[in-house]
């Protein structure tokens, strides 16, 4: 249990995914100016991330590793991100028309942010060491750890989008406007998340 | 187009990084040394390379709803190729690199190009613009690495294709460095004022430019 905590924790401050590990920074820039923008990336985000390292995990350890496929991972789980993401878009756009609509056109650039193929390929190691501890990917282990990412994707860009609201009707010198100064801002917030090295 | 201009407007007009804003995370991850700087530009090249001649030729033939899936593909099946060579003939980029050599599948720039600009236009242009690109990359790349380096650890260093050390030249005394810029933060804030600078840079010359020609236009009249 407190391995699991351990992980959470890890995985929504110390780790961020974008403030340390510096995945899916291209949707973190573009998709922030507005906080509903924001919180529709991020759940939908939440969504893919966890459906698609569930099913990339089973074919893992139930297809690759027991014909000693490995070498063929990243096609695979490419393919099968892509194309999940693709069903998701017409199994919504279908039966779940709110949804849809509101997650939009959020949901095809997904297939190009580097988070989901990062956990994905992350939870199909059979274990690993974080913070100095071994933790090893059940599935249980694995669905929080996936969850626990995705949600400080979520947690960082919804926050970012909020103070960039603030920035874009500030008035900043030329050269900064637009992406340098939400870059440095970036900077400071990482700053900010550092000091919660050691809380695990 | 000439090529020389194909290749100067990927390094300057449409550079990846400080115009496009594609394909950040290599950029912000790999940059903490000149080192993985250069072998994961290297790395952006060759799939680059590879990827815009191969769908180049391609784009003709593949239907136009399955496109981006059918790239996909092509880009995977390079990069793992690429990832296992030089996991057998340079463990030490592999190493420095780790998860980040598998993830330049979705690099933005990769497939960014693959749509804009290979699908559209013939091998020898498309050859032209991945070269450009690349240096663009690698200018990005080798700018925002020899400030976090310069100044985070206070050396200069290069290693060899196994990783181990070549030379290491001490520039800055030890106690004056700051380690702040190779953590995470200083990759957010070094990559944010080169970005600024750049533009500045630009901007500057080009309204020089615009200024010349209205004297020119002045003279004339």
């Amino acid at each position: 249990m407190s391995s699991i905590i351990a992980i959470v924790i890890g995985c929504l401050f110390v780790s961020n995914i974008i403030l340390s590990s510096f995945l899916g920074i291209c949707p973190f820039l573009g998709i922030s100016k507005k906080p509903s923008n924001a919180i529709g990336m991020g759940l939908a985000l939440i969504f893919v991330v966890t459906l698609s390292s569930i099913i990339c995990y089973c074919i893992e350890r139930f297809i690759l590793a027991p014909l000693s496929l490995d070498y063929l991972q990243l096609i695979v789980f490419i393919l099968v991100i892509a194309s999940f993401v693709q069903f998701v878009e017409f199994f919504m756009k279908k039966y779940m028309k709110s949804l849809y609509k509101a997650l939009g056109i959020y949901l095809p650039l997904i297939t190009t942010n580097c988070v989901v193929l990062f956990v994905a390929q992350e939870v199909s190691k059979y274990a690993t060491t974080k913070a100095g501890l071994v933790f090893n990917y059940t599935f249980g282990n694995m669905l929080v750890y996936s969850i626990a990412t995705a949600v400080g994707y979520m947690l960082v860009i919804t926050l970012f989008s909020f103070i960039r609201v603030r920035i874009d009707s500030q008035d900043t010198p030329r050269p900064f406007k637009g992406n340098a100064i939400a870059l440095i801002t970036t900077a400071l917030m990482a700053l900010a998340f550092s000091a919660f090295v050691g809380l695990v | 187009m000439k090529k020389g201009t194909i290749i100067l407007n990927g390094i300057i007009k449409e550079n990846p990084t400080f115009v496009l804003f594609l394909g950040m995370c290599p950029i912000l991850a790999t940059s903490s040394s000149i080192y993985s700087a250069i072998g994961m530009s290297v790395c952006v090249f060759i799939v680059l390379l590879l990827s815009n001649i191969i769908i180049s030729l391609v784009s003709r033939i593949t239907p136009n709803e399955i496109r981006i899936p059918v790239y996909i593909i092509i880009i995977a099946t390079i990069v793992s190729a690429i990832s296992m060579l030089v996991n057998a003939f340079a463990p030490g980029i592999y190493s420095t690199l780790g998860a980040y050599l598998q993830l330049i599948v979705v690099n933005c720039i990769i497939l960014g190009r693959a749509e804009s600009y290979a699908s559209k236009n013939k091998v020898v242009d498309s050859i032209m613009d991945a070269i450009g690109i690349s240096l663009g990359f690698l200018l990005a790349m080798f700018i925002v690495a020899f400030i976090r380096e310069l100044f985070g650890t206070g050396c200069l260093s290069m290693n060899d294709l196994s990783g181990n050390p070549l030379f290491s030249i001490r520039i800055i005394p030890e106690a004056f460095t700051i380690p702040l810029f190779v953590q995470p933060t200083g990759a957010f804030l070094v990559l944010g004022i080169c970005v600024a600078a750049f533009v500045a840079i630009t901007t500057s010359i080009n309204n020089k430019k615009a200024n010349k020609a209205k004297k020119l236009d002045k003279e004339a009249a």
